[in-house]
């Protein structure tokens, strides 16, 4: 184990992937220069511009590049620089990546990684902040990931990148920095496996990306009045892990799902109607949703921070349905 | 477009059997069309068709200077392309019907016709879509160090739509190998081109990005074959992406089921006369080949595809477990409420 940022944990999953293999290349923004946030730095100088290449500000060619370029034997890792701005590329995601290797009756297949940072970075306003996972979560073909922690960004994208099929590959902003522990050698997480971040017995809340963190320490708040609560980070969204949260949900008979994104059709959705549909009878507590409310993000830190969920929220939530008044 | 009939002076230097197999792919094309046309009136086809009807040209001269590994990115109006590209007619046909043996296992229909096998990677369904994929594909080329190049067809229509430009931008300023055909055919759907297009078109446009562009009557099959053939030379030597724009006319509706009202049926009969198969068989005939050749490659070519069209009717219906096959490896593609 060695100490290592989630920005640098990316760099490194996609060097180590590019050496494994020829084929695997990276196309986007700026990456010449290390990309617009440091995590292709030193790759071009490593492995040439045409394998970390430029592109020009076409994000809907450079995925539709990417969709030609996989079918046609490559595996290109795709640069989207915001998860906003791939709204240009949505037809070249949903329309071809994610249908070619069905509507084609399994002659093509698409290899390739769609890297969209997302997620609320102070003051990054309207668009360039949104978290749009359940957009994706809904496109049969496509798988959609976003890790949380280094070694899950390391693993992760391994795996991505190893994926015949087209992958979303959601890395949040806020998290570049975090530092946490890494495997020395070859690392790989499997996807459509959850991770549980903390073992309890009172209550299972379910979460991805960033909000692993609130969500931890809310819990250590829940612990300090004697609730345990259970947090399960799913880190891939398609296919979710649905015996984990189940397991977990029978045994603890409470459901918070906790979502950076706009809870409105949001996959925390689809995620509490699983569990109620399924576990209906079991269920101590209504199940209960936290995400930010229908409204675009602000610039100003005061309104900004409207759309936040915060610790203190979850730990609100989280009594809330240990109430029997509440149930 | 001078439309006339070929100038005499090509006659000397006639490829003869070549131009006869190329007659034969023609009529094979149009006899698909036509069969697939009946087809859906009698309800096998159950979607859209889109007929390229009276465009046979620009398909087979084009698709004549390529390899068999060479690829092809097509658009909803493809079965010429496909055929040209040397699919099979059976499995199209099938494909058509939603049969079992389809090209795509009657997952796609007309609009998603694809045959890696012959390096057709695929018609698509939204138009312009398969230009950015094209320059994707020549790129994978480029990057493995192949001699390969890319071939890929679009409307007139296609041209007003971003990936357009974006699509030609990628291919020059990575040089990659790739040919980028406009199929003129005057008509965006319903709607006349012209009047919805500004500046002088596809070949004009491709100009202004320096790639290199030249307009062609593209019902003439001796100057698409000609053009083409230099264009795909230089491509595979390295020179880069190049642009044909190939004016030709769509002797049907926009689908089978458009009859075309829009347009007045004088124009469609003066264009009628332009007819690119019936321009290649004065070719033949000028050239001494006798009108009972004509008349048999004709009727060889129908003959296959009636028999393409009784095999595909009498073709299964894919296994119902198939709804849910390559969909994606990991997950279930079941996966519902309970």
């Amino acid at each position: 184990m060695s100490k290592t940022t989630y920005i640098e944990a990316g760099r490194r999953a996609l060097a180590e992937e590019m050496t494994r293999d020829p084929m695997v290349w990276a196309v986007g923004e700026d990456l010449g220069r290390g990309g617009v946030f440091g995590q292709y730095k030193g790759l071009v100088e490593q492995f040439g511009p045409d394998r970390i290449s430029d592109a020009p500000i076409s994000e809907a060619c450079i995925m539709g590049a990417a969709v030609g370029a996989a079918m046609a034997g490559t595996r290109p890792v795709v640069e989207m620089r915001f998860a906003d701005f791939a709204l240009c590329a949505t037809d070249e995601l949903v329309n071809q990546a994610a249908k070619a290797r069905y509507m084609f009756g399994g002659q093509a297949r698409v290899p390739l990684v769609v890297r969209q940072p997302m997620g609320i970075w102070r003051s990054s306003a309207a668009q360039h902040s949104q978290s749009l996972e359940a957009w994706y979560a809904h496109i049969p073909g496509l798988v959609v990931v976003a890790p949380s922690t280094p070694a899950d960004n390391l693993g992760l994208l391994k795996s991505s990148i190893r994926c015949d099929d087209p992958v979303v590959y959601l890395e949040h902003k806020n998290l570049w920095p975090l530092e946490g522990d890494v495997p020395e050698g070859e690392h790989l997480v499997p996807l459509g496996k959850a991770d549980t971040v903390r073992e309890g017995r009172d209550l299972t809340i379910v979460t991805w990306s960033a909000q692993r963190f609130t969500c931890v320490e809310a819990a250590e708040a829940l612990a300090q009045e004697g609730v345990e609560a259970e947090i399960i980070d799913l880190r891939t969204l398609w296919p979710w892990d649905r015996d984990q949260v189940l397991s977990s949900v029978e045994k603890t008979r409470r459901l918070l799902v906790v979502q950076e994104a706009v809870s409105v059709a949001g996959f925390g959705a689809e995620i509490a109607a699983s569990v109620a549909e399924a576990l209906h009878p079991l269920l101590a507590a209504p199940v209960k949703r936290l995400g930010a409310p229908r409204v675009p993000v602000s610039y100003a830190p005061t309104l900004e921070n409207q759309v936040r969920v915060t610790a203190e929220a979850i730990v609100a939530a989280a009594k809330s349905q240990l109430t029997p008044a509440a149930a | 477009m001078n439309a006339s009939a070929a100038a005499p002076s090509r006659g000397s230097n006639l490829d003869l059997p070549r131009l006869q197999e190329a007659y034969h792919l023609m009529q094979r094309i149009r006899s698909f069309e036509e069969l697939a046309v009946d087809a859906q009136k009698e309800g096998l086809v159950l979607g859209a068709i889109h007929p390229s009807i009276g465009q046979e040209a620009v398909a087979v001269g084009v698709c004549a200077q390529l390899r068999e590994d060479d690829l092809l990115l097509s658009t909803h109006r493809g079965h010429g392309h496909t055929l040209a590209k040397g699919a099979d007619p059976l499995a199209m046909m099938r494909e058509l019907f939603g049969r079992q043996g389809g090209t795509c296992g009657g997952k796609g229909g007309s609009m998603h016709i694809a045959d890696f096998e012959v390096g057709m990677l695929g018609a698509n369904g939204v138009v312009s879509a398969n230009i950015p994929i094209a320059a994707g594909a020549a790129h994978a080329i480029k990057l493995r160090d192949e001699d390969r190049i890319v071939a890929c067809f679009f409307g007139d229509g296609a041209i007003n739509r971003g990936p357009f430009l974006e699509g030609l931008n990628w291919a020059k300023v990575f040089n990659l190998p790739v040919l980028f055909i406009c199929e003129d055919n005057a008509f965006s759907a319903t709607t006349r081109t012209s009047s919805m297009t500004a500046g002088a078109g596809a070949a004009a446009r491709a100009r202004s990005l320096d790639i290199p562009a030249e307009e062609v009557d593209g019902n003439d099959l001796l100057e698409v074959e000609a053009v083409a053939k230099q264009a795909v030379e230089s491509i595979r030597a390295g020179g880069g992406p190049r642009l044909l724009h190939c004016h030709t006319y769509r002797m049907t509706g926009h689908t089978a089921a458009d009859l075309a009202a829009y347009r007045p049926q004088e124009e469609v009969e003066e264009r009628r006369k332009t007819d690119p198969i019936q321009r290649v068989a004065r070719l033949l005939r000028d050239a001494g080949v006798a009108e009972a050749e004509l008349d048999r490659l004709a009727a060889d070519a129908r003959a296959e595809l009636e028999q393409a069209y009784q095999v595909a009717k009498d073709s299964p219906w894919p296994d119902e477990t198939q709804a849910f096959a390559d969909v994606q490896d990991v997950g279930d593609p079941r996966e519902r409420a309970f």
